[in-house]
């Protein structure tokens, strides 16, 4: 029989962002809380100079990301395909330890436009009958901007988030986006500095009638103390952000922002190297009675609570409640069941372009460094004629100039003289420009449990199928145009350019995004949903499941500020209500 | 003493102390003492820990091609910076010994590529089997090992390599490595090594980031930021405070 810890109130799984945040409500609260995190401690000490400025060992073997021995995924691309473990990281890049991807995260803190969080209802009223492909399942997230509003306000507020305001209250404002929904309160912070690549992208963007604005950006450009007292310094720009923990206290994270608080608070624990393989659940399967844990001594562990967060990467959170038998698996044949339906993804592209002549000095940058448009996504441009829904955000971002990432010409020599020459002449020249698009939910992208494989405490692995389909092939050819007229307005000397374009699949091999999201999806419908709006499990009501996996679908922007907005609403819910009288937040 | 045993004590302290640290602490921050106190070693000097004799005759002689010296222009070579260095300490990394890669079996071998790597082999194993097999096949070919051959002809067996022209199969895979996939790794660390910090044993110097103009761990630019268009002035520091 398994050892058994004291009861808590409150567990929580997974010690970043999500995870963070709900420790600081729920103790405030007057809850007793106990996180387990399956990694490694991680304090600000980890990050103290010179340590992260390591390129191989952040960038390239991946020190802060989660190992694949202790949680692989199997991918195929269609129902019929037989999924394969991913063996080493490659496509995606989930964190490890206290922090989670918050502490490795590049730092672009966006909302999705009021549009994006009821995509279906603008779907129904602006696409006709038969213009989007029949298999998609694209849904509203049950929950409306205005509701949403002040939780984005205030989650920037902990993260510094520094940017150029579009509209406040309704007014548009200068240099901002002006597409962006109506904020409460202006930005935080100012913007960060341009670089000169986001001096060449404001003016051919301009030049093509477009609106370019700072990408809104968690790494601050002023010193800042947050609603918890946590003090964040000035970004110093080091180069070393996307991947790497920050080395300068600059870059929000649950470290820099809400873990030193939280800590000192009486009624919050947490333990390291705990990894929950199950949700325990009463005999009917209406309540979570806690769950099971392998300690840092390899032994079972039961941890009683009244409460179960489920915090950990959306991916996890979704395989948690498979091995756990929390909700209906989703059946893509029948299309019944709800967990693991709607896994959804992100879309890149873009152009490299080369200017002989241009010095951008790539290392002095943050990792949110950029400029970026909101002119093409979903409500803001007529995409029908085109034949897909969805958008995209157009950008130039700079996020590092380590060298052995050095972009270079696809006409290049890979070595030898040749590859050498093109170092020198490349390294430091180039600028690129992005699309980072939206993913609808179809029939067939989801998650299950692998039939075959298994982790080292006998669980099955998650299995995502997932591929690009005609729809995001159709946007992608569509942003390149878009694209292609902003690089001739640049004229580079040379350029070259890479788009998942029609016939093209979904490959492992080489990185595309880490905004792995849907699979536990929000709504306000059980049959669509595995979770209700405010992100309580329909089947087992105090269990609650905050993260990206909450997304019916993706939008073309990045998911850390919907995220933590999206676990302020809920904590909120379970604070006023949930805690008075347990039970069902809505009723199904 | 000569830098040989040297190397070997060094590496006898960088293990002793890697056991008695916490677990996260692991990489940069350890070999950051360790390594200050030491200039980088001579190549002629090194003893590898890792490769057998024969396999780093090989290893000099490919990495020789695949980043020439300034014999055949501007530049440092591969041997220059020491890179077959850092490969040798690579191997015995926790990406040597794919420490956190997931290599529970049943091992598949015949899905689509794009579904990534699905070998049972760490990539100290692919080094042994890839060199071993391009050996067999040198002598095949030539009757002649790879590193007596001359440059054209070194070049000619790496570019078959690249494209996969070697059927690794026929010289006695069993596991479906191909000639294309060792070449690709090969590739791959030469080039981190080339251009990685210096305290992972390469990068000699710093002499590839003086070579692209990359300044390295200095990490702080506020005060550079905002000039645009214009040569960053100052040379690189590395993660132990060596100035180039």
């Amino acid at each position: 029989m398994a050892k058994q810890q004291p009861r808590v109130d409150a567990v929580i799984v997974g010690l970043g962002w999500t995870g963070s945040i709900m420790g600081m409500e729920l103790t405030e609260a007057g809850l007793n809380v106990l996180a387990l995190e399956r990694g490694a401690d991680r304090t600000n000490e980890d990050f103290a100079y010179p340590k992260p400025a390591d390129e191989l060992e952040y960038g390239i073997r991946h020190t802060m990301m989660q190992k694949p021995k202790q949680a692989a995924v199997t991918i195929r691309r269609d129902l019929e395909e037989r999924a394969l473990p991913q063996r080493k990281l490659g496509a995606f890049l989930p964190g490890d330890g206290v922090g989670g991807a918050g502490a490795h995260w590049t730092g672009v803190l966006i909302r999705p436009t009021p549009t994006d969080l009821q995509l279906k209802s603008f779907a129904d009223q602006a696409f006709g009958k038969g213009v989007l492909q029949d298999d998609m399942q694209i849904q509203d997230f049950g929950v409306t901007w205005d509701e949403l509003e002040p939780h984005f306000t205030f989650f920037e507020k902990v993260c510094g988030q520094s940017g150029t305001t579009g509209n406040l209250n309704g007014e548009i404002q200068e240099g901002g986006d002006p597409f962006e929904g109506p904020r409460s309160e202006p930005y935080p912070l100012p913007a960060l500095q341009d670089t000169q690549n986001t001096e060449m992208f404001d003016k051919a963007a301009r030049q093509l009638g477009y609106h370019p604005f700072p990408n809104p950006s968690a790494n601050v450009s002023e010193a800042w103390t947050n609603p918890y007292g946590m003090q964040l310094g000035p970004c110093n720009y080091c180069g070393f952000c996307s991947r790497y923990g920050c080395l300068n206290y600059s870059k929000a994270s649950p470290q820099t922002c809400i873990l030193n608080a939280l800590k000192q608070r009486s009624n919050f624990a947490y333990r390291t190297n705990a990894n929950v393989t199950r949700v325990e659940l009463a005999q009917d399967g209406k309540t979570a009675t806690g769950v099971t844990y392998i300690d840092e001594h390899g032994e079972e562990v039961f941890q009683p609570a009244d409460m179960v967060i489920l915090a950990s990467y959306s991916l996890n959170n979704v395989r948690l409640m498979l091995n756990s038998g929390i909700g209906k698996p989703y059946d893509p044949v029948a299309r019944t069941g709800t967990v693991g339906r709607n896994y959804a993804y992100q879309i890149g592209g873009g152009i490299h372009m080369y200017f002989d002549d241009i010095e951008f000095n790539p290392f002095a940058t943050a990792g949110a460094t950029g400029r970026m448009f909101n002119d093409f996504s979903p409500g803001n441009f007529d995409s029908a004629p085109y034949g897909f829904i969805g958008g995209a955000k157009m950008h130039s971002s700079q996020a590092s100039g380590t060298p052995i990432k050095t972009p270079l010409p696809k006409s290049a020599p890979k070595w030898g003289q040749g590859y050498k020459d093109a170092l020198q002449q490349r390294y430091g020249h180039h600028m690129k420009l992005s699309m980072t698009g939206s993913v609808m939910s179809y029939r067939s992208n989801m998650l299950d449990l692998d039939p075959t494989w298994k982790d080292p405490y006998g669980m099955p692995l998650l299995r995502m199928t997932f591929d690009w389909k005609q729809n995001e092939h159709r946007l992608s050819a569509f942003m390149r145009d878009r694209l292609r007229e902003i690089a001739d307005v640049l004229k580079p000397d040379y350029r070259d350019e890479s788009f998942n374009l029609e016939g093209s699949h979904f490959k492992v091999t080489s990185y595309v995004s880490t905004h792995n999201v849907g699979g536990a999806v929000m709504g306000t419908d059980p049959s669509t949903s595995a979770i209700n709006r405010y992100l309580q499990s329909w089947d087992v009501h105090n269990v609650f499941v905050p993260g990206g996996n909450a997304f019916p679908q993706n939008f073309q922007a990045n998911p850390t500020d919907l995220i933590g907005a999206l676990t302020y609403w809920s904590a909120k819910k379970i604070r006023e209500e949930y805690l008075k009288n347990p039970g069902p937040l809505m009723s199904a | 003493m000569s830098s040989r045993i040297k190397n070997r004590q060094r590496r006898d302290f960088l293990r002793g102390s890697l056991t008695m640290i916490p677990a996260i602490t692991l990489g940069s921050g350890v070999t950051l003492t360790a390594q200050a106190a030491e200039p980088a070693p001579n190549l002629s000097d090194y003893q590898p820990a890792f490769f057998s004799d024969e396999e780093w005759s090989f290893l000099l002689a490919a990495c020789d091609r695949l980043i020439p010296g300034e014999s055949e222009g501007k530049g440092p070579g591969a041997l220059d910076t020491n890179v077959p260095v850092f490969i040798d300490r690579q191997m015995d990394s926790p990406y040597g010994h794919a420490e956190r890669w997931y290599m529970q079996g049943p091992f598949v071998l015949d899905g689509s590529p794009d579904l990534g790597f699905q070998y049972p082999y760490t990539p100290r194993d692919v080094y042994q089997k890839g060199i071993a097999m391009t050996q067999a096949y040198c002598q095949q070919q030539y009757g002649k090992r790879f590193e007596t051959l001359d440059n054209d002809t070194r070049d000619t067996v790496l570019k078959a390599l690249e494209a996969n022209d070697i059927d690794f199969a026929s010289l006695g895979e069993s596991q479906k490595l191909e000639a294309s996939e060792f070449f690709a790794s090969l590739l791959e660390n030469t080039k981190e090594g080339y251009l990685a910090d210096p305290i992972h044993g390469g990068n000699k110097n710093m002499a590839a980031w003086k070579m692209v103009g990359f300044p390295g761990a200095r990490a702080s630019y506020r005060d550079w930021v905002d000039q645009h268009n214009v040569d960053y002035p100052l040379g690189p520091v590395s993660l132990t405070g060596e100035r180039g």
